[in-house]
């Protein structure tokens, strides 16, 4: 035990990981000890119960988590498609300029999200940007999709499109050219490298970025309230009603607790099939 | 593509390329559109155009507060997680240990997990310690966050580093915090700039985790939300507009002064 803690890479790990302990750790285990305390307490010294997840269950708590997982689903799908060309792009085709493309994709990142998905309501709000234009161009009225469910999946496809675009990035740069040139030579065609060749070898990459894609949107607020108004109530808004105004901690935490549950599973899956060493530092 | 075979799709996937650019930045131009326009509530196209909101901010004493708040918390994480990020980038992937597959995982956690509920459990953890939420709990709520996007920023630098080089050092008779000093820090400048970069900006703009963490004060993320969900007004595009432009400053600032220096040490070692 002391030789074991006597090693560099352990002195270096001791502070992010007392870190983790105290900030991460500690607080998913009180929540996950408050979800078995009886309803409406502030202790962690009640007796042990399943009142909440029962009330959750037999509640109207399921829809919240259904639009969620539905929302989540369909961004993925989304940013899929819409960002496969562009990271085959940055990965093949843009050879130096790929690096302007990375800063131009990565800058809104550094940027609020808050600010960013309030410039989507500026730009759809009526007589917005979009609508402006719309009556001022061609003197047409269409109804606004903010406030509605098209609404939150544009914002969440917006703000985490980054998210897997950079991965799909690492995984086509892991496919080699010459690969695709031999199977098409031996008479494959294109769809057949595409689905035989290509997709397979870039399965990494497409697997994080959409897992990742799938437990941040499962987990997002900020995208429902600004974009969507009282249209649905995420995952995430029943929550925070929970904690909040309710207060109902046990409640609160028993929901928590559920959706890290759910996403903890896709991660452990996804931890498991990668090697970060191998991904990250391409050694 | 070298077969050219696929020479159609290239032009294809550069116009897709662009019009995923527009998609991006739509939002922010809209933002800094509407903080120009004269009327209390925004339509377009702008009729009036006026820099009266940002006079209006300049002079406001609730702004500087909100600016310093945000501020105070984003030099605080900044400092803070490049420090440990520094360390646990090499026990990350610089020192071959036992247990470092899992401490990779652990690290890596925090990035996927939900905001907001981090937030929310960050705020329960604090209530049940009795400790009273300020902006420095915030900040110590950003670092669990920021810290693991830190570390992994550095990480992908000390992956291309040569340990030979910490060991020539030694042997050369460099004490090992000469070593730290004047051979691992330098190398690893890169990945410790980027990476200060990333800390103090994802801590500046960040939402969920201030909205349950800092109690009595206010961040300007927090105060723009406030006043998106109830009552506009013009100030809200105006503060979103200097933010942006805080945020874009400080990059330039940062990329033009770190190229400047590449030159610097290139010519001194040349000459």
């Amino acid at each position: 035990m002391m030789k074991w803690l006597m090693q560099p890479g352990v002195r270096a790990a001791v502070p992010v990981m007392l870190l983790m302990l105290i900030g991460f750790i500690g607080p998913l285990l009180m929540v996950t000890g408050y979800s078995f305390m009886p309803p409406r307490t502030f202790s962690l010294l009640g007796t042990p119960t399943l009142a909440n997840f029962i009330s959750i269950v037999t509640d109207s708590y399921y829809i919240s988590f259904f639009w969620s997982i539905g929302l989540a689903f369909t961004t993925v799908v989304i940013l899929l498609v819409i960002c496969y060309p562009v990271s085959y792009g940055m990965a093949k085709i843009f050879g130096p300029w790929a690096n302007l493309v990375t800063i131009i994709i990565a800058v809104p990142l550094l940027i609020s999200e808050n600010i960013r998905l309030f410039g989507w309501v500026l730009f759809l709000l009526k007589n917005g940007i979009a609508d402006g234009s719309l009556h001022y161009l061609f003197d047409v009225h269409l109804p606004s999709i903010l406030y509605t469910v098209p609404a939150i999946v544009l914002g969440l496809v917006y703000v985490y499109l980054p998210f897997m675009l950079f991965p799909l990035v690492i995984g086509l740069a892991m496919v080699p050219d010459a690969l695709k040139e031999a199977a098409s030579d031996l008479g494959a065609s294109r769809w057949q490298v595409f689905r035989e060749v290509e997709l397979p070898l870039a399965m990494p990459g497409i697997m994080i970025g959409s897992l990742l894609v799938f437990v941040l949107s499962l987990g997002s607020l900020a995208e429902s309230k600004i974009l969507g108004g009282q249209a649905v109530v995420m995952i995430a808004d029943d929550i925070e009603s929970a904690f909040t105004f309710a207060q109902n901690w046990p409640k609160g935490s028993m929901l928590a607790l559920l959706l890290v549950i759910s996403s903890g599973f896709l991660i452990f899956f996804l931890f498991k099939r990668i090697d970060l060493d191998r991904l990250i530092g391409r050694r | 593509m070298g077969s050219g075979k696929y020479n159609f799709a290239k032009p294809l996937i550069v116009v897709w390329t662009g019009c995923i650019f527009i998609f991006l930045y739509t939002p922010m131009v809209s933002v800094v559109l509407a903080s120009f326009s004269k009327k209390r509530y925004f339509s377009f196209p702008v009729t009036n155009w006026t820099t009266l909101w940002y006079e209006k901010a300049f002079n406001s004493l609730s702004v500087r507060d909100l600016l310093f708040t945000s501020f105070s918390v984003a030099a605080v994480v900044t400092v803070f997680s490049v420090g440990l990020a520094f360390f646990g980038a090499l026990a990350f992937a610089r020192y071959d240990w036992k247990g470092r597959k899992l401490f990779q995982k652990i690290v890596l956690l925090p990035i996927f997990f939900p905001q907001a509920v981090l937030g929310l459990a960050l705020l329960l953890w604090f209530s049940q310690l009795g400790i009273i939420t300020s902006w420095t709990t915030a900040a110590f709520a950003h670092m669990i966050w920021i810290v693991p996007i830190v570390t992994l920023i550095i990480s992908i630098q000390v992956y291309s580093f040569d340990p030979a080089l910490e060991e020539a050092a030694v042997d050369l008779g460099a004490t090992r915090l000469q070593t730290l000093w004047e051979v691992t820090i330098p190398i690893l400048s890169p990945g410790l700039i980027s990476g200060s970069v990333f800390a103090f900006l994802l801590s500046w703009g960040n939402f969920p985790l201030s909205l349950f963490t800092t109690g009595a004060d206010q961040t300007v993320p927090e105060w723009l939300y406030a006043k998106m969900v109830s009552g506009y007004t013009p100030m809200v595009p105006t503060l979103g507009s200097l933010m942006m432009a805080g945020a874009l400053v400080s990059l330039l600032v940062i990329y033009v002064a770190y190229t400047l220096f590449k030159i610097y040490r290139k010519r001194r070692f040349a000459s």
